[in-house]
């Protein structure tokens, strides 16, 4: 139950300010003290922004658009062109997504509409579970045990059936793009899960009612009843699960394998935005680099902006409607 | 009219978890008859109605037992699929409940969409058919392609009706159909029901005593879960045998 | 097509419609059964590898050079605690306070406008916040520091804080607020005394989960309070934590060293999921029937 509770409005305040000084000097002293840690969080927001501009103008000035389009990082010849790191982002999240989306909202549906309420309230607990476990255990458990069964079993296998695709050729390792993938599918999975399970709950029961009196089967009913009504905000959840997925950095950092080149293969080594910064920081030992590395958070910051942006309209109109 | 009974009910109850909703209730609808459900609030009259396409079990902890026959099928055979019998009982629930997603004329061939049904001649043809019967053609036939939640109340319902009876059901559950409604859609949808009883038999659930004796050829009252009276609706409401019947007809309680 | 042919079609489909239904419904339940497999994986990983490492010595000594065994993470599980300290000194002051502006007061453009930037901040991600900590204090200070550190870690547990107080606030019925404004109580008294610590149960849920949230977080600790390997001297030098002793272990090619960082992550894993329970626990359903 939402209550609001307004009864004095502002207007007010003044006139009964000079009629009882003392009483209101300690709501307005309190008002506006609220008010100004409110300005501040707003403007905490404006001033990331600025600082990262700030410290990234030496680069920017320097490279310009090259910055961007540029192919080539390499801190000991002072060339820094992000387009492989872009790529590694771009791609490592879009892995990600393409596994967590499907099962997310799967787990939802199920828990949701078919499984009964001691399951699915248990299995719920768990995927939120995930949520908990700090990146850097993710990160360790991808060193120490999703790598090296990649190594072991899985990438071999790839190679064999199916190298002919550019995807799966070459030499493995097991850090790499592939398990980069797979540890941020994995670290997405309870935000697209948790949000797609407040979509569906808001659904009323009287339009599944409608589909199953239709003679609908029960995924028949889902699929006209649960999903198609709720298409944009569950596009809203998998952008959101897309804008964790790319600004993730410690266990994209232990496992993507820490090297700035475009390769076609999945099971190449890759870098990303944010495990670049990781990674380089320690070793940035002249500005122009250091300066670079900013600039790659400074675009991080605004590509994450937008995706947020994006997908909050998406469930806005989702809750609108 | 044809007294021939194409909906029986022996020894229906139905529970919700530990709560026993309906009580052992058996009655019989007649062949292109209008059977109304009436009695007080939580007489059990909507979970009845509920149970008569097996929609009742679909709740969380809700279960019956009983036979109900369908042109003489028990639907509580453990051998009948409930997914098939709803195709033969089409429902309308007391508020209108269109697909938000979907069109007025994706809203009215989503049961033969379901079915399988595809070609366009065919879902274009029943469609009109289906809107005619309820009444709302004229209304809706320069913009089919509008979606559903786009219409009045009082047309959404009939929109609901024409989408059940695209599936040609032999027999229409109505649970409080009008009860969202204003008066002058419902005197609609009243009128509606006497053009369609002759197409299909209706059970309709009503808190609305003059509804019943209005539109209904016969009459149940309920009242705790239990069947009361069952008859000819005139008799059920100038001669009822039950003191309990003729004390919430004459509005002494209830 | 007439009605037979019709009906006949439908049966026919019927039986395929069917099939699909359990394969779906199978699909689904197998989709839920996958995403629990990491989790135990990860589960029984951090128990197998560091309940061995677990001894008295981990909570009390300070790292061993490289080459010799032996030692603890003292120094990080007491840096991981100074740092959360300092940051919540500042950090739930001002989400609370926030929260307490966004659920008390008129709705207005400011509101929205905080409300707005509240959701990107917590957004963003938290190497992000790191790195703008570094350019605001570290690069002027010329030095790592446990300060740069807390500040990173308060900022984000800012947006948080704000979203879950205005969230549970907003929950409390307006008799309450009425009751304590028809005492003569000036407004900011009400929600102060009233308000506040008469929902301090729920509001301290919302702090031990944005506290949870912060303890795990490696990526702005990296260029802020960064590592040290012996007990913290100030709070404008360099500290170790859990999270980032963790990933310098994890990194390092040293076998001793890795059986060090799982006994880290089991440490950090249990408390995070200490906190979580707490909360689940404060907030049941039991407990808060007053």
């Amino acid at each position: 139950m939402q209550s609001t509770w307004y009864p004095i409005n502002m207007s007010r305040f003044k006139i009964r300010r000079r009629s009882r000084r003392e009483a209101h000097l300690g709501d307005l002293v309190f008002s506006y003290l609220l008010r100004l840690l409110s300005l501040g969080l707003a403007l905490l927001l404006l001033m990331i922004g600025f600082f990262l501009f700030r410290g990234a103008f030496a680069s920017i000035s320097r490279f310009g658009w090259d910055f961007i389009t540029g192919s080539v990082w390499d801190p000991v010849q002072e060339i820094f062109g992000s387009a492989p790191v872009l790529y590694g982002t771009l791609v490592s999240s879009l892995i990600a997504v393409i596994i967590a989306a499907p099962l997310s909202v799967g787990i939802a549906l199920f828990l949701n509409e078919l499984a009964p309420p001691l399951i699915s309230r248990s299995i719920g607990f768990l995927i939120e579970m995930l949520a908990a476990i700090p990146s850097v255990v993710y990160g360790l458990w991808g060193i120490f045990v999703l790598a090296p069964s990649l190594r072991t079993r899985v990438e071999p296998a790839l190679v064999k059936y199916l190298g002919w695709i550019p995807l799966f050729s070459g030499p493995f390792y097991g850090v790499g793009m592939l398990a980069a993938g797979l540890i941020l599918s994995i670290m997405i999975i309870p935000t697209i899960f948790s949000l797609s399970r407040e979509i569906f709950r808001t659904i009323p029961m009287a339009q599944r009612e409608a589909a199953l009196a239709l003679g609908a089967t029960r995924w028949e009913m889902m699929k006209i009843s649960v999903l198609r009504s709720s298409k944009s905000g569950i596009g809203g959840a998998i952008i959101l699960g897309l804008g964790r997925a790319l600004g993730e950095t410690m266990a994209v950092t232990m496992v993507i394998g820490n090297r700035a080149e475009i390769s076609a293969s999945l099971l190449a080594p890759a870098q990303t935005m944010a495990s670049v910064i990781a990674n380089e920081y320690a070793e940035a030992s002249n500005d122009i680099h250091l300066s670079s590395l900013i600039e790659i958070g400074f675009l991080l910051f605004v590509v994450t902006f937008i995706i947020n942006g994006f997908a909050r309209i998406f469930i806005l109109r989702e809750s609108k409607s | 009219m044809n007294t021939k009974a194409i909906l029986e009910v022996k020894d229906l109850h139905a529970w919700f978890g530990n709560t026993e909703a309906v009580k052992g209730v058996s009655l019989s609808a007649a062949y292109n008859a209008v059977t109304a459900i009436i009695g007080p609030s939580g007489c059990g009259k909507s979970t009845f109605i509920r149970c008569l396409n097996r929609l009742h079990e679909e709740l969380p902890g809700a279960y019956a037992t009983g036979h109900v026959l369908i042109e003489n099928i028990d639907i509580y055979d453990k051998k009948v699929d409930p997914v098939s019998i709803r195709r033969k009982v089409g429902m309308v629930f007391q508020k209108p409940n269109p697909f938000p997603s979907l069109s007025i004329f994706d809203n009215v061939v989503a049961g033969l969409k379901l079915a399988g049904v595809k070609r366009q001649s065919t879902l274009k043809e029943i469609a009109e058919q289906s809107l005619l019967s309820a009444a709302l053609w004229s209304e809706v036939k320069d913009k089919l392609h509008a979606p559903g939640t786009s219409l009045s109340g009082g047309q959404q319902q009939r929109l609901c009706i024409a989408r059940a009876l695209a599936v040609e059901p032999t027999v229409l559950l109505m649970d409080e159909p009008t009860s969202a409604l204003d008066p002058i859609s419902t005197a609609k949808i009243e009128e509606l029901m006497t053009e369609l009883r002759k197409k299909v038999t209706i059970v309709i659930v009503t808190h609305n005593m003059q509804q019943a004796a209005r539109i209904s050829d016969q009459t149940a009252f309920f009242l705790s879960g239990e069947l009361i009276e069952f008859g000819e609706t005139s008799q059920v409401f100038t001669a009822p045998q039950k003191e309990q019947t003729e004390r919430y007809i004459t509005g002494r309680f209830g | 097509m007439n009605h037979t042919v019709l009906t006949e079609h439908m049966t026919k489909k019927y039986q395929q419609r069917k099939i699909t239904n359990r394969v779906m419904i199978g699909l689904l339940a197998s989709a839920s059964c996958i995403a629990l497999i990491p989790l135990l994986s990860i589960f029984i990983y951090v128990l197998a590898q560091g309940l061995p490492g677990l001894n008295l010595n981990f909570f009390t000594q300070l790292p061993q050079p490289i080459g010799e065994t032996g030692g603890g993470m003292a120094n990080s599980i007491m840096g991981t605690l100074t740092l959360i300290l300092t940051a919540s000194l500042f950090g739930i002051v001002w989400g609370v306070g926030t929260g307490l502006f966004l659920s008390e007061y008129p709705p207005g453009r400011l509101s929205n406008v905080v409300r707005f930037s509240a959701d990107l901040l917590s957004s963003i991600p938290s190497i992000i916040i790191g790195l703008f900590v570094y350019t605001l204090i570290v690069i002027p200070m010329r030095r790592f520091s446990l300060l740069a550190g807390a500040v990173a870690l308060g900022i984000i547990m800012i947006p948080t804080l704000a979203r879950s107080t205005e969230e549970l606030l907003r929950r409390v019925p307006v008799h309450v607020r009425e009751a304590g404004l028809a005492l003569g109580l000036p407004r900011w008294k009400v929600i102060l005394r009233i308000v506040l610590l008469g929902n301090s149960r729920a509001i301290s849920t919302g702090i031990i989960l944005a506290i949870a949230r912060v303890s795990g977080e490696t990526a702005p600790l990296l260029f802020t309070s960064f590592n040290n390997q012996y007990w913290q001297r100030g709070i404008d030098q360099p500290t170790s934590s859990l999270p980032v002793q963790i990933y310098t272990y994890a990194i390092s090619p040293y076998e001793d060293w890795h059986q060090q960082a799982w006994t880290g992550a089991l440490i950090l894993v249990s408390l995070v999921f200490m906190m979580n329970m707490m909360t689940r626990y404060l907030l049941s359903p039991r407990r808060s029937s007053k």
